[in-house]
């Protein structure tokens, strides 16, 4: 019941008067006429049409040289940037080579005279009574 | 043999193109109300159905079947437009009052003329305040002249809101020339 009320409602709300009937006909005829004059125009568009793509195929053709020559020079450059810092690199390293070898050098050297002062230290005091009594048994002998 | 069938299927395809092109030219002008737009759309529309013509079988009219194609292709080019606002968003569509200057060549007088050229663009400026749906609804049913089955196969509506959707577009255009609502 409620949808055929429906419907009646919305078959009248279609149902079309004198005054919008008379301007959807005007609608239609001018539409009608302008497709007309549209769909039989001289199509001056299609000679442009070429033209237009030329200077996009152009365009593209510029940007992908561009593209492709920042890509090699970007390319050779970090190549470039790479020695160079591998370069350095290893200059460091055989400076950091060099430094510690010295130090080492150096501390074998500290040890050694370390070593040295160690082994040729005076006798304790508390050992001088002995040495004496050593040194008195030599000269009895 | 088999190229006697593609023959004849091509011949065929070539009196749908001859008989359709124009129709479906109109529908999509007054859609986008774009000239170059809609020569696009018509030659889109028209690879698509020669891509798919093997596979009409008939079911609703060659024309039924090929406005569905333009109205999915209008509905996809509004879609990439939106997705590309990002992008140079030029459009060509011409103005309501250039729309409306269209009126056919009769006897009328001047006053006349005058009266027609300002309904016409009263029933633009409604069609233009449509939303997308509604729009093509009543551009099928007012400027093509399909029945409502048509119009339900072409937008893959029901007759039911087909007819709701009319409902409305009848009623923003009745309100726009000052009739009731």
């Amino acid at each position: 019941m409620n949808s055929s009320n429906e419907k009646t409602k919305l078959d009248n709300e279609l149902a079309i008067d004198p005054t919008l009937e008379q301007a959807l006909k005007e609608f239609r005829s001018s539409v009608q006429t302008w497709s007309e004059a549209m769909y039989t125009r001289p199509r001056t568009a299609l000679a442009a049409a070429p033209q237009q793509r030329v200077w996009r195929l152009a365009v593209g053709w510029a940007l992908g040289v561009a593209l492709v020559a920042g890509g090699v020079s970007g390319g050779f450059y970090e190549r470039q940037h790479r020695q160079e810092l591998a370069q350095m690199e290893a200059a460091r390293m055989a400076e950091q080579q060099k430094i510690a070898a010295a130090e080492k050098v150096r501390e074998e050297e500290d040890l050694l005279a370390k070593v040295d002062s160690e082994v040729a230290r005076e006798v304790p005091s508390a050992m001088e009574p002995l040495a004496q009594l050593m040194a008195e048994d030599e000269t009895n002998k | 043999m088999m190229d006697s069938a593609v023959d004849l299927a091509d011949a065929e395809f070539a009196a749908v193109v001859t008989t359709h092109r124009p129709q479906i030219f109109r529908f999509l002008l007054a859609s986008t109300r774009d000239v170059d737009l809609a020569e696009t759309l018509t030659q889109e529309c028209f690879l698509k159905a020669h891509r798919n013509w093997g596979g009409f079988r008939g079911e609703s009219s060659a024309m039924t079947w090929l406005m569905r194609i333009a109205i999915n292709l209008q509905k996809d080019h509004w879609r990439n437009r939106r997705m590309q606002f990002w992008r140079h968003t030029q459009t060509n569509s011409v103005d309501l009052d250039e729309a409306s200057e269209w009126l056919p060549s009769g006897e009328s007088s001047a006053e006349q003329r005058v009266l027609t050229h300002e309904r016409v663009g009263q029933v633009w400026k409604a069609v233009e305040r449509l939303s997308e749906r509604q729009r093509t609804v009543f551009l099928l049913r007012y400027v093509e002249e399909a029945e409502l089955s048509e119009i339900a196969q072409a937008t893959g509506l029901s007759e039911g809101t087909v007819k709701a959707h009319l409902s409305r577009a009848l009623g923003k255009v009745r309100g726009e020339l000052g009739g009731k609502r």
